[in-house]
C-alpha cells in the first residue's frame, strides 16, 4: 500500500474557539493509482493534503507512506519524507524565484540526491520547457510555471505526488492541457497522486474520487 | 596740591581691582613713606633740576591745562598729565627695565562746548617709555609729550578720536606756591612740594573727528612730588586755576572733610607774577549749579570768593559733561569766569558720588 | 478630509509599530552621532575662545621684525611713535621633569581686557582670573598663572614666584609679568613679539620709519589652537557626518518600505479622490512630525554621547595640542535646533525617492505586485557608474586638490564610491557563487543574491563603517607603530636633568662631565619664521645625533655641515610648510641663510623646529639660557649618578628623569589621543549593524513566499533560520572582505594627504591582519546579532503561515 490515511482529525484555534476541519477521516492509495480530492471551499481538502505531505501534524490519526508512519515523527524526519518520496504541485507560488527553469527543476531532484540530468531534460522537453530552462520564474506565464512545478515534483522520481488545486490559476483549456501532460508523466513514472480540485469535471481525468464535506468523506 | 596726589592713588588701585592685591602691591601707600623723602619745610628748590623726576619721591606729577580759542571762534580746554607712582624707594637692587619699581601713567583730554575727548596711557619700568627728564626738558609717556628748551614748549597728545600739537611760550614767572614751594595740604600738616608754571601763552592744533582747528590761548603747567598720602577722613575736592582779565592769576583748592567741613589753600599771582599764599579759610567755594554727569550730581556752576582781594566771581563750566572716565572717573575742564572780574580757567573736581 | 486621509497614513504605522521604531531609531541615531560630535565641537571651540579671551590677545595682529627676537628698544622706539603694542615675551622653560612655555606680558600695556577684567564676562569661576591680572600688574615678585593641571605638573617647584591657577590657559603654559619672565628665561631686553593693539591713535609715522624691517602681520583668522585644533574637528565632523549617513540608509529603508507596503492604500485613497497634491503634502507633513520627535530623540542621545565622549576628546585635544578643554558639557539651544534641522532635512533627502514615487503613482495597479525596492540590471549598471564616477573623483582629489578639505572630499568619494559598487561586486560574486554547488548551495547564493537590492543599502551603510575602521584603525596603528621607532630613536641619551635657574645650569654641566660619557645642551630659542614661531635648538657635535636622529632625507656630509655651522636640519613640519627640500636655503635672520641639510620627522610636534650648531645659535643668543641635558652614560651607572646628583649636588629628584620613564609618558599621552577615535568608530559600526538588522527584519516577512517552497520541498524551518544567519554572516564576510582594501585605500589618504596637511607630517603605512581579524570578528557579531532576531521568528513561524502563502490570493 503506497499510503495509508487512518482516522485524521484536525481543528485550528481561531478567534470564536476551536473549529474543527477533519473529523475522522480514511482512506488508501495504491502506487499508480490517481485519486481526485473534491469538495466545497473549506471543507477541509487542502488541510487533508498538507496532512498526507507531513506540512502540519494531525491532532489524532495516522499518515502511513509505503508502510512508515509519517504522523507523530520530527520535523526533520517529516522533511526528510517529503524531499525523499513526495512531489508537491501548489496552485501557486510554487517556484523559488531565484532559481532558474532549470534549477527549479533539479532542485528537489538534487536535493534529494536523485538527480537524473536526461531524465529532466526528457521531461523538459515533454512539458514544452525545453527553451525556457534559462529564464527565471518572474518571466513565464502562469501555464509555464505550473509545467515547472510539475516538472520538479516529478523530477525525483517520487512515489507519491501531492498536487493542490495545481490549476487553480490557468484558464479551463490550458488547465486541461496541463492535467493531462501531469497524468501522462505519472501514469510513466509509476508513482501515486493524491490531487486536490473544487472541479468535478477535472476530477473526472482520475481514477478515482473522494468527496470531502464538512471534514468527513462522503 | 594733594588732589592729584590722590587721583593718583586711587586711580592705581583701580588698576589693581581688589582691594587684597592693592595692599599686597602697594603696601604702605596708605599709611607712610617707609623709605622715601619727605618734603621740607625751608628746602630751596633748585631749576631746572627740579623740572625733573624725583625718584626719591613716592609720587609726582607734571600738569598742562590750558584755555584756547579757535579760528572758529569756539572755546577750547586741553589738559594733559603724566602721573610717575615709584612702588619702592630707589637704590635697593638696582632694577632696570621692566623691572624697575616704578608705574608712569598719562591722561590727556580735549574739551568742546559740546564734546568731551579722552584718553589713558599706561607705562611701567625705566624702559623709555615714558620718563622724565630736566634738561633738556622732556616728559613724556608713548607718543604724548611735552618737551622744550625754555621758555618754548612744545605739548603733543593724540588718541584714536583726537589729537592736538601746541606750543608753549613762557610769558611769566614760575611761582612756588605754600612757602616758597613748601605747600601744606591739610590741617594735620601733611605737605608736598608744588610750583606752578601760570604765565604760558600757547598757538596750535587741535584735531578732531571733524577735523583741524587752529587754537590760541593761555596754559598753566603744575609741578608736584610727594611721598606722603592724604589725610584720612578726606572725601574728594575741588582744584582750579584762574587767568583774570587783569593779568593776575588764581590758584585754590578746597579739601572736603568727609563728616563735613573744608581745607581751603589759595595763591594769589600778581601780573607781575608776585606770588600769596593765602592760608585755610581766606578762599571760599560755593557751588551754585548741579549737573547730572555720568550718574553723578556734581556742581558745574561755583560762586568763588576770596574777600582779601575783593573777588567775588562765578565760574561756569564750558561744557558741564567735562567727564573723564579713566580708572578712576574724575570732573574736569575749562571754565569761565564772570563777576567782579571775568576770565578763564580750569576746574577739577573729585569724590563725587 | 485632512484628519480621515491622515487617520488611514498614520495607520499603517499602528499596524506595523516594528517599522515606526525603525524609522525613528534611525533617525535618532544618526542625529544624535552628528549632534553629539557638534557638541564637543562647540564645546571645544568655546574653550580656544576662552583661552584667547583670557590672554585678551585672540585676534590681534602682530608687528614682527626681520628677526627672531626683537629688543626693548623697538618696543619704546614703536611707542614713542604712537604705535600702541604691547611685548610678549615667550620661551622654552623646564622645570623637573616637565617642560614648559613661559610667556611674560606687560599688563600696563595690554589690551584692556587683560587687565583688570581679563575676562570681561566676569561669571562665576572667572574671578581668580580677574584677581590674576591685577597681580600680573605688580612688577615686584611677580606671579606666575598657568592652567591647574599645568600648575599641578609644576608641583612644588622652589625657586619660583607664587603659583596661582587660572582656568582656560592652554596647557603647558605659564604666563607672567615681563620682567619675571625675562629673569627666568635669562632673556633681558628682548621681546619675542609685539600685538597691535585695536584701538590706535591718529597721526602715527609709517612703520618703516621707525625701524627697517618692522611690518604688520595679521594673526591667522582665529587664535592658535582653533587654527592647530582644525584638522582634528573636521575629522570629528567628517566621523559625524559619516554616522549620519549611514543613519540615513536605515531611513531611507524604512520609509521606502512603508511607502511600498502603502501602495495599495494610496491608490485607494486617490480613487476615492482624494487630490494627489494634499496626499503628498499630507504624506509629507507625516514625515516632519516623525522627523522632529526623532530629532529631538536624537539630539537628547548626541547630548549624552557628547557627555560621555567629551572627557576622551580632551585628552586628545591636550594630547595633540595642549588645548585645555572644559570637561563639561554645556547646553546649546543653537545647538538643539541644528540637530533638529539635520534630522528633518536628512529625512526629506531620505524621503525623497518614495514621495517622487508617490507622485508618479498610477491611479490603477499594475498587473503584477511589485517586490519593494527590486533592482534589475539596468540599476545595477548606473549604480556601477556612478560608484566609479565617485572614486575617480576622489582619486582625482588626492591627487590634485590641496587643503585638508580637499582631502577629506577626496575621501568621501572613495568611500561612498565603494559603497555604491559594493551590490554590483556582490551581485557578480554571488552569481559566481551559485554555479556548480550543491541544490541547496545554488538555491542559498541565489537567493541571496536576490535579496541584494533590499539588502544593499544596510550593507552600504555596513561597508561605510567597516571601511572606516579599518581605515582609522591603521592609520592610528602606523602612528603608534612609527612613533615607538621615532622615540626610540630620538630619546637616545639614557638620562635626563635640568637645572633649576641658568645660574646653576653651568655648574650642573660642569659636574656632570667628568661622570658621564657625553653631555648633551638641549637649548633653543623662539624664531619667527614667516610668520610662526619655530624653535631653533643649538646642537653640539656629538656622534649620538649621527646615529639616531630621525633623519628622512638630507645630504651624506649633513651632520659635518650642522657642526660646522654650515647647515641647518628641520623637522618634516617647517618642511611642507615652507616647501624646503635638502639643499634649499633657511633664512633664520636677515644675515644669517643657511643650506638645508636634512629634514627629520618630529611626530606629536604641531610646531616647526629646526637644528642648528650650539656655537653658531649661542653666538647669537648668548643669554638665552641652557638648563636641560642628555647625558649619555652606560646603564650601569645611572643609579650611581642618580645618587651622586641628588646627594652631592643637590639636584631635586624631579629635575632628573630616565630615558624609559619620558618613553612611557610620551606613549601614555598617545594612547590618550586616539582614545576617541575608538570609540567613535565602534560608534558607527553599532549603527551600521542595526541597520542591517531592520533590513533582515523587514525583509524577513516578505520572504515568506519564497521560503515557502523551499520548506515544502523539504527544508526545516530551522535549517532555513540557520541558513538565514549563515546569509548574514557571508554577506557580512562578503563586506569585510570588500571594505579591507578600501579601508586600506582610506588609510593612505589619511597618512599620506590629511595627515600631512593637519599636522604636517608623512607617515609610513603598515599593515596589520590581526586588526582585520578583530574587525571581521565585530562584523561578524554585528551580523549575527543582525540575523539572529529574524532568523528566531523563521524557525518559529507557524507551518500554517508558510501554507497560507500557497493558497492565498496575495
Amino acid at each position: 500500500m503506497l499510503l495509508d490515511v487512518s482516522d485524521l482529525w484536525k481543528s485550528y484555534a481561531t478567534p470564536d474557539g476551536a473549529q474543527r476541519v477533519l473529523e475522522g477521516v480514511s482512506f488508501r492509495l495504491k502506487a499508480g493509482q490517481t485519486l481526485a480530492l473534491t469538495g466545497e471551499s473549506g471543507s477541509g481538502k487542502s488541510t487533508l493534503l498538507h496532512l498526507v505531505a507531513g506540512l502540519e501534524a494531525p491532532d489524532k490519526g495516522l499518515v502511513t507512506l509505503q508502510g512508515k508512519q509519517l504522523s507523530g515523527r520530527s520535523d526533520a524526519i517529516r522533511a526528510a519524507m517529503r524531499r525523499d518520496r513526495i512531489g508537491l504541485v501548489f496552485q501557486q507560488f510554487n517556484l523559488i524565484p531565484s532559481l532558474s527553469v532549470q534549477g527549479n527543476l533539479a532542485f528537489q531532484a538534487r536535493l534529494a540526491g536523485r538527480y537524473d540530468p536526461g531524465w529532466i531534460s526528457e521531461m523538459a522537453a515533454r512539458l514544452g520547457l525545453s527553451d525556457l530552462m534559462n529564464r527565471y520564474p518572474e518571466a513565464l506565464s502562469g501555464g509555464q510555471q505550473q509545467r515547472v512545478a510539475i516538472g520538479r515534483a516529478l523530477a525525483a522520481r517520487p512515489d507519491l505526488i501531492l498536487a493542490d488545486e495545481p490549476t487553480g490559476n490557468l484558464d479551463e483549456s490550458s488547465a486541461d492541457a496541463v492535467i493531462a501532460l501531469m497524468l501522462d508523466l505519472v501514469a510513466e513514472s509509476g508513482a501515486g497522486l493524491l490531487m486536490v480540485t473544487h472541479s468535478p469535471r477535472l476530477a473526472g481525468f482520475l481514477g478515482a474520487r473522494l468527496h470531502l464535506s464538512k471534514g468527513r468523506l462522503r | 596740591m594733594n588732589v592729584r596726589r590722590a587721583i593718583l592713588a586711587a586711580l592705581l588701585a583701580a588698576l589693581l581691582p581688589c582691594a587684597g592685591a592693592l595692599a599686597q602691591g602697594f603696601g604702605g601707600l596708605g599709611s607712610d613713606a617707609k623709605g622715601f623723602m619727605t618734603p621740607r619745610r625751608g628746602h630751596v628748590l633748585s631749576f631746572p633740576r627740579d623740572d625733573g623726576a624725583h625718584p626719591g619721591f613716592r609720587i609726582e606729577w607734571w600738569y598742562v591745562t590750558a584755555n584756547l580759542r579757535g579760528e572758529d571762534g569756539r572755546d577750547y580746554g586741553v589738559q594733559w598729565t603724566l602721573f610717575r607712582s615709584a612702588l619702592a624707594p630707589p637704590g635697593q637692587d638696582g632694577k632696570d627695565g621692566w623691572a624697575a619699581p616704578v608705574i608712569w601713567m598719562g591722561n590727556a583730554a580735549l574739551t568742546t562746548p559740546q564734546r568731551q575727548f579722552s584718553a589713558e596711557r599706561l607705562a611701567r619700568g625705566k624702559t623709555g617709555q615714558a620718563g622724565a627728564i630736566a634738561r633738556p626738558f622732556e616728559v613724556w609717556i608713548d607718543e604724548w609729550r611735552l618737551a622744550g628748551r625754555w621758555p618754548d614748549l612744545s605739548l603733543r597728545a593724540s588718541a584714536p578720536d583726537f589729537a592736538y600739537d601746541l606750543s608753549l611760550t613762557q610769558t611769566g614767572p614760575r611761582v612756588l606756591n605754600g612757602d616758597k614751594g613748601y605747600s601744606v595740604k591739610s590741617p594735620e600738616g601733611q605737605a608736598s612740594y608744588y610750583y606752578s608754571y601760570p604765565f604760558l601763552s600757547v598757538r596750535g592744533v587741535l584735531r578732531l573727528p571733524e577735523g583741524a582747528v587752529k587754537v590760541t590761548g593761555q596754559a598753566w603747567i603744575d609741578r608736584e612730588w610727594s611721598s606722603q598720602p592724604l589725610s584720612e577722613g578726606q572725601s574728594g575736592w575741588d582744584w582750579i586755576s584762574l587767568h583774570l582779565a587783569d593779568g593776575s592769576k588764581l590758584m585754590g583748592f578746597q579739601t572736603r572733610a568727609a563728616k563735613g567741613g573744608t581745607f581751603t589753600s589759595a595763591t594769589w599771582i600778581a601780573p607781575d607774577g608776585t606770588a600769596t599764599a593765602l592760608p585755610d579759610g581766606q578762599l571760599v567755594m560755593t557751588p551754585l549749579d548741579i549737573s547730572r554727569v555720568a550718574g553723578r550730581d556734581i556742581p558745574t556752576r561755583w560762586r568763588v570768593q576770596l574777600a582779601s582781594r575783593g573777588l567775588d566771581v562765578t565760574i561756569e563750566a564750558l561744557n558741564r559733561q567735562s567727564w573723564m572716565p579713566m580708572r578712576l572717573p574724575y570732573w574736569e575742564g575749562p571754565v569761565s569766569v564772570s563777576g567782579s572780574i571775568g576770565g578763564a580757567g580750569y576746574l577739577e573736581m573729585t569724590g563725587y558720588e | 478630509m485632512n484628519r480621515v486621509v491622515l487617520g488611514a497614513l498614520l495607520s499603517h504605522w499602528r499596524r506595523h509599530p516594528l517599522q515606526l521604531l525603525t524609522l525613528v531609531l534611525g533617525l535618532a541615531l544618526a542625529t544624535a552621532l552628528w549632534s553629539g560630535v557638534q557638541a564637543i565641537n562647540a564645546e571645544a571651540r568655546a574653550s580656544y575662545a576662552r583661552a584667547a579671551g583670557a590672554l585678551g590677545q585672540g585676534d590681534l595682529a602682530q608687528i614682527t621684525g626681520p628677526e627672531a627676537l626683537m629688543t626693548r628698544e623697538t618696543f619704546v622706539a614703536l611707542r614713542r611713535a604712537g604705535w600702541l603694542v604691547t611685548p610678549v615675551l615667550e620661551g622654552p622653560m623646564t622645570l623637573g621633569r616637565a617642560h614648559f612655555t613661559l610667556r611674560g606680558v606687560d599688563a600696563m600695556t595690554a589690551p584692556a581686557p587683560a587687565q583688570g577684567a581679563m575676562v570681561a564676562t566676569g561669571k562665576g569661576g572667572q574671578k581668580a582670573e580677574t584677581q590674576g591680572a591685577a597681580d600680573i600688574a605688580v612688577p615686584e615678585g611677580g606671579v606666575i598663572f598657568g592652567a591647574p593641571e599645568t600648575l599641578l605638573r609644576l608641583g612644588g617647584q622652589s625657586g619660583l614666584p607664587p603659583l596661582r591657577p587660572l582656568a582656560g590657559l592652554r596647557q603647558g603654559l605659564l604666563l607672567t609679568d615681563m620682567a619675571t619672565a625675562e629673569r627666568l628665561l635669562g632673556m633681558q631686553g628682548w621681546v619675542s613679539r609685539f600685538l597691535l593693539l585695536a584701538d590706535q591713535p591718529m597721526g602715527r609715522p609709517p612703520l618703516s620709519s621707525i625701524a627697517a624691517g618692522l611690518k604688520v602681520t595679521q594673526k591667522p583668522s582665529g587664535n592658535d589652537l582653533a587654527r592647530l585644533t582644525a584638522s582634528f574637528h573636521l575629522n570629528l565632523t567628517a566621523f559625524g557626518l559619516l554616522s549620519f549617513a549611514v543613519g540615513l540608509f536605515i531611513v531611507h529603508g524604512a520609509i521606502g518600505l512603508a511607502f511600498e507596503q502603502r501602495r495599495a492604500g494610496l491608490r485607494s485613497l486617490r480613487a476615492i479622490g482624494v487630490p494627489l497634491g494634499r496626499l503628498i503634502l499630507l504624506s509629507l507633513g507625516e514625515l516632519l512630525v516623525i522627523a522632529a520627535v526623532a530629532g529631538l530623540i536624537g539630539t537628547l542621545l548626541g547630548y549624552l554621547i557628547a557627555g560621555l565622549l567629551l572627557p576622551d576628546v580632551a585628552a586628545t585635544l591636550r594630547g595633540l595640542y595642549g588645548a585645555d578643554i572644559a570637561g563639561t558639557l554645556k547646553f546649546r539651544p543653537g545647538w538643539v535646533a541644528a540637530g533638529l534641522a539635520m534630522a528633518i532635512g536628512g529625512t526629506l533627502i531620505a524621503a525623497a525617492q518614495a514621495l517622487w514615487r508617490l507622485a508618479r503613482l498610477p491611479l490603477l495597479a499594475g498587473a503584477h505586485p511589485r517586490a519593494w525596492a527590486q533592482g534589475g540590471k539596468r540599476m545595477l549598471g548606473v549604480q556601477a557608474m556612478a560608484a566609479a564616477a565617485l572614486v575617480a573623483g576622489g582619486g582625482l582629489f588626492a591627487a590634485l586638490g590641496g587643503g585638508l578639505l580637499a582631502g577629506f572630499l577626496s575621501l568621501g568619494g572613495i568611500l561612498l564610491g565603494a559603497a555604491l559598487a559594493l551590490p554590483v561586486i556582490l551581485s557578480l560574486a554571488l552569481g559566481r557563487a551559485a554555479r556548480g554547488r550543491s541544490a541547496l548551495a545554488e538555491w542559498f547564493w541565489a537567493d541571496t543574491r536576490q535579496q541584494l537590492p533590499g539588502l544593499s543599502l544596510a550593507l552600504m551603510a555596513l561597508m561605510l563603517a567597516l571601511s572606516a575602521n579599518v581605515g582609522v584603525s591603521t592609520m592610528v596603528s602606523s602612528f603608534r607603530q612609527t612613533f615607538t621607532g621615532y622615540l626610540d630613536q630620538r630619546l637616545a641619551s639614557e638620562l635626563y636633568i635640568s637645572a633649576r635657574t641658568p645660574g646653576e645650569s653651568a655648574a650642573l654641566a660642569a659636574f656632570v662631565a667628568p661622570r658621564v660619557r657625553a653631555v648633551l645642551p638641549i637649548w633653543s630659542v623662539p624664531i619667527s619664521i614667516a610668520g610662526r614661531q619655530v624653535q631653533v635648538y643649538g646642537l653640539v657635535d656629538d656622534p649620538t645625533y649621527r646615529d639616531n636622529w630621525p633623519v628622512l632625507r638630507g645630504a651624506a656630509d649633513g651632520w659635518d655641515r650642522l657642526a660646522a655651522g654650515r647647515g641647518v636640519m628641520i623637522n618634516e613640519q617647517l618642511g611642507y610648510r615652507l616647501g624646503l627640500a635638502p639643499g634649499d636655503m633657511l633664512r633664520l635672520a636677515p644675515d644669517w641663510s643657511l643650506p638645508v641639510v636634512g629634514i627629520y620627522s618630529d611626530y606629536g610636534n604641531p610646531e616647526g623646529q629646526a637644528l642648528v650648531a650650539s656655537p653658531s645659535l649661542a653666538a647669537r643668543y648668548p643669554s638665552a639660557p641652557r638648563l636641560r641635558f642628555g647625558l649619555r652614560l652606560a646603564r650601569a651607572d645611572i643609579p650611581a649618578l642618580r645618587r651622586a646628583l641628588t646627594r652631592d649636588f643637590g639636584l631635586p629628584a624631579e629635575n632628573i628623569i630616565d630615558q624609559s620613564a619620558l618613553k612611557a609618558s610620551s606613549l601614555a599621552v598617545f594612547e590618550r589621543t586616539f582614545a576617541v577615535t575608538g570609540a567613535l568608530n565602534i560608534l558607527t559600526l553599532a549603527v551600521a549593524g542595526f541597520a542591517l538588522m531592520t533590513s533582515f527584519l523587514t525583509l524577513s516577512d516578505m520572504r515568506l513566499p519564497q521560503l515557502a517552497p523551499v520548506w515544502a520541498l523539504g527544508l526545516t524551518r530551522r535549517r532555513l533560520a540557520w541558513l538565514e544567519l549563515w546569509r548574514s554572516l557571508a554577506l557580512a564576510g562578503f563586506t569585510m572582505v570588500l571594505a579591507v582594501p578600501v579601508g586600506l585605500i582610506l588609510a593612505w589618504v589619511l597618512l599620506n594627504v590629511v595627515n600631512v596637511m593637519a599636522f604636517g607630517w608623512r607617515l609610513p603605512m603598515y599593515l596589520f591582519p590581526g586588526e582585520w581579524l578583530r574587525l571581521g570578528g565585530l562584523a561578524a557579531l554585528a551580523a549575527a546579532l543582525a540575523g539572529a532576531l529574524p532568523a528566531r521568528r523563521l524557525a518559529r513561524v507557524a507551518p500554517a503561515r508558510l501554507l497560507k502563502v500557497f493558497a492565498d490570493e496575495r
